[in-house]
């Protein structure tokens, strides 16, 4: 099946899909060569979608009352205590556990008008389950208002039919329509609708819709015309040996029929690959999506083992793109080196020093060094006559790195845009900052010419320099990555400025720092290795 | 008064010597100011200018090259004027007052029905732009063929090397502040070889352009 691309992502149609195939090539490869997940106490089962509340960002994971991860950043995470601890008798109510069992698993969690909605599994023996709705009115344990109430089982399975109540997902569609997704393996996924004012099921006469087989983890997002139902495939539960893979398919009305990118319906098995086990990272399950706006989306998930922490299952929070009407996972930003390139003039970021050719200055009607064909000094004089000697390949010119041209460079200088010649000043080194904290899925970086202290600095006056490296958080950026596969830059603080700004370019050779526009390519940068 | 009816006199004999050794038409993107004043068009360019005609240089845009260019061939600080006459780097040459029918000034119809070199050459520019009021935050933003230097008011605001074509937006200053009043732009572009010409106009603090400025080729 070929779909047409309903996206109305002009961004995306603005640097093209070739472009963000490129850019997705590079971060597979990347990738492969280090990526980390989150920081601090990250260790989760099954989370529900990472949500923000006043400035914290929480999730909910699988286990005794459904211990809770909270971040200031979103980067630095730290578990504190149980959701259930705040509900009054510390557990589920005596309904849910009547319908499912006294297990507290996978929840998810939604955020309407004055209210959280947290959906539960609470498991017997499977497929005898339930799903249990809580809610509060407040995310912050040191609230005076924080407490969580009992909504009772939402829906259950009996242990016979071909379902199994857990896992949770919930969806506040575009008509203002509150939907459930749940299941697990036994059978369907299946989809009802809740009440948007209470939580509770909508109509509960009403047999639920089955959307999917065989799969669990199910969760829909809506784009553009699309409902897209997320939902994890293969094994959980064993380390570097499960084989967790989250898949997708869509529809044009949220009770489907959800059919892949080869239209297979998800109800017969289908599934587009999302994500799958890469890098350092085994099994990847649960998405959620977190939406922060001005064209930056993310996802959180879970991988089922994190290889570096001993294979324990971790959370993450990752970069979303779109293309061709489908999510793409994006990847972290891995350290490295770099060219940063404007999406808008195509120039690159350097520093305003005088370029040196690489393999130096070369005459111009000659060839290389060992070829045996003379030629002149720039300025030397008109070249010689006759037709211009026939080149022959010379021996292989290295990369220029700034130890070659560096000596003459000042300690701190301004920057600027400049066509891309691969020399050193054009290279930027992205380094995690230690101890500076981050951003949902992301470090804060340092911006360094490779090789040197020469950092990208934000100046007074929203204006940029390069300057030795202090950590102060003018030369601390955060660099997130946009549904088309381009970056935004932007320094932790500004000198003078109040208001977030971000790496911009206002002329074909200038950078400054200016408000992030979502629909303009002036803020939007292409990393790219040199 | 008397040197000036000299040095008038002068410059007719001249312009008739050289109207009888060339034949070529005048510069089909250029013409003599009208009226005392411009206005910016809707884009914010400048149309109305001062423009020197070519000194020879080396013709190589590096940035050291560049300086060397400017240092060899410095312009007085004394303010311009049209028909003016002098002589930089041994070359004598005068200032000519245009009007670019184009968002941009083509120096290579300027030299080229002058006779004059369009290559490894110099061209110095300058002109008035009177602001209604102050404007904080603005920026120069140019686009030259090919290197180029921009003074804002005496100071240095942009600095393009290497080989370019002039595109628009390409050199940007850093945030200045507009006077109100009187606000005097200095330009040096350097040519190698090929076409040769720029643009300039003024941006708000939005990055969108400035219009309703006047332009004046007021000398003082």
């Amino acid at each position: 099946m070929t779909s047409p691309d309903l996206t109305g992502d002009t961004p995306l149609r603005r640097i093209g899909s070739t472009a963000l195939r490129s850019i997705l090539c590079f971060a597979a490869t990347a990738l492969a060569s280090s990526a980390h997940a989150l920081d601090g106490e990250i260790q989760v089962h099954d989370p529900s979608t990472v949500i923000e509340h006043e400035g914290r960002f929480y999730t909910y994971g699988t286990g005794k009352g459904l211990p809770v991860l909270t971040s200031a950043d979103g980067w630095n995470w730290q578990r504190k205590g149980s959701l259930m601890s705040a509900l009054p008798g510390g557990k589920a109510g005596a309904d849910v556990l009547a319908r499912g069992g006294d297990n507290t698993w996978a929840p998810d969690i939604i955020h309407i008008g004055d209210k959280f909605f947290v959906y539960y599994s609470a498991p017997g023996t499977q497929p005898k389950s339930a799903i249990g709705l809580l809610v509060g009115r407040t995310l912050n344990p040191d609230s005076p208002d924080y407490q969580w109430e009992d909504g009772g089982p939402v829906v259950w399975s009996d242990g016979i039919e071909d379902s199994n109540a857990i896992d949770p997902g919930v969806l506040l569609g575009p008509d203002g329509k509150l939907w459930l997704t749940y299941g697990s393996y036994f059978g369907y996924i299946r989809l009802v609708e809740l009440d948007p004012q209470t939580g509770k099921r909508l109509h509960p006469d009403k047999a639920p819709v089955n959307i999917a087989i065989n799969s669990e983890a199910s969760i829909l997002i809506y784009r553009d015309g699309w409902y897209y139902l997320l939902v994890t495939h293969g094994s959980c539960c064993q380390g570097a040996n499960s084989t967790y893979n989250i898949r997708m398919g869509r529809a044009r009305k949220v009770t489907g029929p959800y059919l892949d990118n080869m239209g297979v319906d998800m109800i017969e098995g289908g599934g587009k690959l999302f994500a799958a086990s890469r890098g350092r990272h085994v099994g990847p399950g649960h998405f959620g999506l977190l939406d922060l706006g001005q064209g930056v989306q993310k996802f959180s998930l879970h991988y089922e083992a994190d290889l570096d922490r001993g294979g324990i299952s971790v959370l993450d929070i990752r970069p979303l793109l779109w293309s061709d009407g489908w999510p793409v996972a994006g990847d972290n930003l891995v350290a490295g080196t770099y060219t940063l390139e404007s999406a808008r003039t195509g120039t690159v970021l350097e520093l305003a020093v005088q370029g040196s050719p690489v393999g130096g200055f070369r005459p111009r009607r000659g060839g290389p060094p060992g070829s045996g064909i003379a030629g002149s000094a720039p300025g030397s004089g008109p070249p010689p006559g006759g037709p211009p000697p026939e080149p022959r390949p010379g021996p292989a010119i290295p990369d220029q790195d700034s130890i070659q041209v560096a000596a003459n460079w000042p300690a701190t200088t301004d920057v600027r845009l400049a066509p891309a010649m691969l020399q050193a000043q054009q290279k930027w080194t992205l380094t995690p900052a230690p101890n500076a904290g981050g951003t949902p899925g992301a470090p804060y970086f340092r911006i360094s010419v490779a090789g040197t202290e020469r950092s990208l600095t934000a100046t007074a006056g929203a204006e940029l320099a390069a300057a030795p490296f202090t950590g102060a958080a003018e030369q601390l950026w955060r660099i997130d990555q946009l549904t088309d596969g381009s970056y935004r830059i932007s320094p932790k603080g500004v000198p003078g400025a109040a208001a977030p700004l971000a790496l911009s370019a206002v002329g074909s050779s200038m950078p400054t720092l200016a408000k992030f526009d979502p629909a303009s390519d002036r803020q939007r940068w292409l990393l790219r290795r040199p | 008064m008397k040197s000036r009816c000299c040095a008038i006199a002068l410059f007719t004999l001249m312009a008739c010597a050289a109207s009888a050794e060339q034949a070529r038409p005048p510069a089909a993107s250029l013409t003599q100011p009208k009226g005392a004043t411009s206005r910016v068009d809707t884009r914010g360019f400048i149309h109305r200018w001062l423009v020197l005609e070519p000194v020879p240089v080396p013709g190589r845009l590096t940035e050291t090259a560049v300086k060397e260019a400017l240092g060899a061939a410095p312009l007085p600080d004394a303010p311009p004027r049209a028909g003016e006459q002098l002589t930089l780097s041994n070359t004598p040459v005068k200032w000519h007052a245009l009007d670019t029918l184009n968002y941009n000034v083509n120096l290579y119809h300027f030299a080229w029905a002058l006779s004059k070199p369009t290559s490894n050459v110099l061209f110095w520019a300058t002109t008035v732009v009177d602001s209604p009021r102050e404007i904080p935050d603005a920026r120069l933003a140019i686009g030259s063929n090919a290197a180029s230097r921009w003074w804002l008011n005496g100071e240095p605001v942009i600095a393009l090397n290497d080989d370019r074509q002039a595109v628009i937006d390409d050199g940007v200053s850093k945030r200045v502040t507009l006077r109100k009043g009187r606000n005097v732009i200095r330009a040096a572009i350097i040519n190698g070889g090929g076409a040769t010409d720029f643009c300039a106009r003024f941006l708000d603090a939005n990055d969108q352009p400035i219009a309703g400025l006047v332009v004046t080729l007021a000398a003082d």
